[in-house]
């Protein structure tokens, strides 16, 4: 196990290389600048913008004097954020969207896995559909919907919570983007939860479990959650790495000042460093989660093995 | 009781008749409500879509200047409403739907095939091949998806094709990911075993007995996936690459709808309505699928 986790570690830099490169050139070759605007500059003003920045240079040559710089940690300066480093917006957002993020996937997970056991336990019953209709909810209404809506009952109705803002991070104001940002991996929690239970419930060693008679609750939360879990384990790799990193809608609806906007804003603004920056961020989350991800594969089921 | 005694034998008796698989899903299918009610439900939105332009008086690109944002109007023959451009809402909805079960199937089609295939050869073969296949992923993750999207426009031009290319370039990922997980799980199972011990080609272990025991989280995720879809292409559609106006999709409309949620509530409503009724269609559709083709489940 230890040989295996030190020789995907290992392996995480060429990939984060071969992401790096391709992000670097896919967006160099897209159309449009950080410094075009609808009025032009003057040629000689653009020019030393231009120069200031490195980008008269040949593109292999910029590449070259990136790459350089970032394994030194250094991501370069905010084309549209000026006055601002890449690491500093990513070390001042990032707190702000990896606390919403993990209470949000902790919610999801015991919420969906929950909805997903429960609904499993009653297949094709009456209250089985309710419940995964519930729990669809939070796919078919899209999260641009549900914000406004729940701001506008909750908030604006109700007066129970504010209606946006980050307050300085109290409770009161993280609720509604928490549970906003939650009801879509709800869904796909209980979704996942709820079909894999029904097959593991069927296999012969949790007819076993029955026979030695052990008590319904044991058998469900002990033999199967285990094996049924696997699937959802699978899909919380990305979607934790894509739920921490924030999320566009919520931050500009809630006025939460995380990451997520920089993935969409960067990418608009041709916002080259900010970009690679997120880029390179999101790369090793993905890389690794799906890590740990592959991890938890082998104790959730110790037939698995990696050699 | 009864129902318990047919059931057990009608199995003996398709043992007997050799009935095929499929013939002996469909049954089962047949069998489960609230699939057949899915069906149904799904049919007529289809067919809706599909006669759109006989069924209201109003084509669904007109303008009404004299009807912008008008409420639910029976005396104009517009059932659900104008939008704020003053066309008719009835009409864009169901051209809507052409355009959002068109990108959510073929995407979601797209998803299942490579996704499946992909995951279950990686976690199969495993070591070496499953490490290079995954790490494909992890890159295909990384890269900036809004990047990927324009440099497609620019080489290819604006086209509604470029739509299914784009999503189904990224959508098939997780699947490939959970089907992979599954396939780790189940190639050191005893009938896996025994079957390479039968001398079972690698190609056919895969097809017949990997596969099919991953069908439920499958079925489950595609599920999601065409929701997922949906919603993407009306952001795709917001950068410019979607469809474009006066055409438009249920996404769209209700990203519309969601900027006039206390103005023009109707404008919201009645494509979130449409959308969300597919979605639970498809959803216990997969759920029918998923028990029709269990072979434990008889």
């Amino acid at each position: 196990m230890l040989a295996y986790t030190l020789r995907r570690l290992g392996g995480a830099i060429p990939t984060l290389f071969v992401v790096m490169t391709v992000s670097f050139f896919m967006m160099r070759l897209a159309p449009g600048g950080p410094f075009d605007r609808e009025r032009m500059l003057a040629p000689a003003v653009e020019a030393n913008i231009k120069k200031a920045y490195n980008l008269d240079q040949p593109l292999v040559v910029q590449y070259g004097i990136y790459l350089g710089k970032a394994l030194r940690g250094d991501l370069g300066p905010s084309f549209k954020y000026q006055d601002y480093s890449v690491v500093e917006l990513i070390e001042s957002g990032f707190p702000v969207s990896f606390e919403i993020g993990i209470a949000a996937i902790l919610l999801a997970v015991i919420a969906g896995g929950g909805l997903g056991i429960f609904a499993a336990l009653r297949q094709n019953s009456g209250v089985d559909h309710a419940v995964m209709a519930t729990a669809m909810i939070g796919i078919t209404v899209p999260n641009f919907v549900m914000a406004p809506l729940m701001t506008l009952v909750l908030g604006v109705y109700l007066r129970l919570l504010p209606v946006g803002g980050y307050g300085g991070g109290s409770l009161r104001n993280l609720i509604l983007p928490t549970v906003t940002l939650a009801l879509p991996p709800v869904a796909y929690i209980a979704r996942l939860t709820r079909a894999s239970m029904i097959e593991v419930l069927r296999s012969n060693y949790i007819r076993t479990a029955r026979a030695k008679g052990l008590p319904g609750r044991l058998v469900v939360g002990r033999h199967a959650l285990r094996a049924a879990f696997l699937p959802v384990v699978s899909y919380l790799g990305p979607a934790i790495a894509g739920i921490i990193t924030g999320s566009v809608v919520i931050e500009t609806i809630f006025g939460i000042p995380g990451i997520g906007r920089y993935f969409v804003q960067g990418a608009l603004n041709r916002d080259y460093t900010l970009v690679m920056g997120v880029v390179i961020f999101y790369g090793s989350l993905i890389i690794l989660l799906n890590l740990l991800v592959d991890l938890a594969y082998g104790v959730l089921d110790p037939k698995i093995r990696y050699d | 009781m009864t129902d318990a005694a047919t059931s057990q034998d009608s199995t003996t008796l398709e043992e007997i008749a050799g009935r095929s698989l499929w013939q002996d899903a469909l049954a089962r299918l047949r069998r489960n409500r609230a699939a057949v009610v899915s069906i149904f439900v799904l049919s007529f939105i289809t067919l809706l879509a599909i006669f759109a332009p006989y069924l209201s008086p109003h084509p669904f690109d007109e303008v009404y200047w004299d009807a912008i944002r008008a409420p639910p109007d029976f005396a104009q023959a517009h059932w659900f409403g104008t939008d704020a451009n003053g066309r008719d809402l009835f009409v864009r909805t169901l051209y809507g739907a052409r355009v959002s079960l068109a990108v959510g199937l073929a995407a979601t089609s797209v998803s299942l095939v490579i996704g499946v295939t992909y995951g279950a050869i990686a976690g199969y073969f495993g070591g070496r091949v499953d490490s290079a296949m995954m790490r494909f992923v992890d890159v295909m993750y990384s890269l900036p998806f809004l990047f990927f999207v324009i440099l497609l426009m620019v080489v290819f031009g604006r086209h509604i094709v470029l739509i299914f290319v784009a999503i189904g370039a990224v959508e098939w990922l997780t699947m490939a990911r959970i089907v992979r997980g599954q396939t780790l799980s189940l190639k050191r199972r005893e009938f896996i075993e025994a079957a390479r011990a039968g001398g079972v080609s690698t190609a056919k272990i895969i097809r017949r007995h990997i596969i099919p025991n991953t069908i439920g989280p499958v079925i489950a995720y595609s599920t999601l996936t065409i929701p997922q879809v949906i919603l993407t292409e009306s952001f795709l559609s917001f950068l410019g690459l979607g469809v474009q106006e006066p055409y438009t999709s249920w996404g769209v409309l209700v990203s519309e709808g969601a900027a006039e949620i206390e103005s023009a509530p109707w404008m919201l409503i009645f494509p979130a309505i449409f959308l969300a009724a597919s979605l639970f269609c498809f959803n216990f559709i997969g759920d029918g699928l998923r028990d029709a083709f269990d072979p434990r489940d008889r």
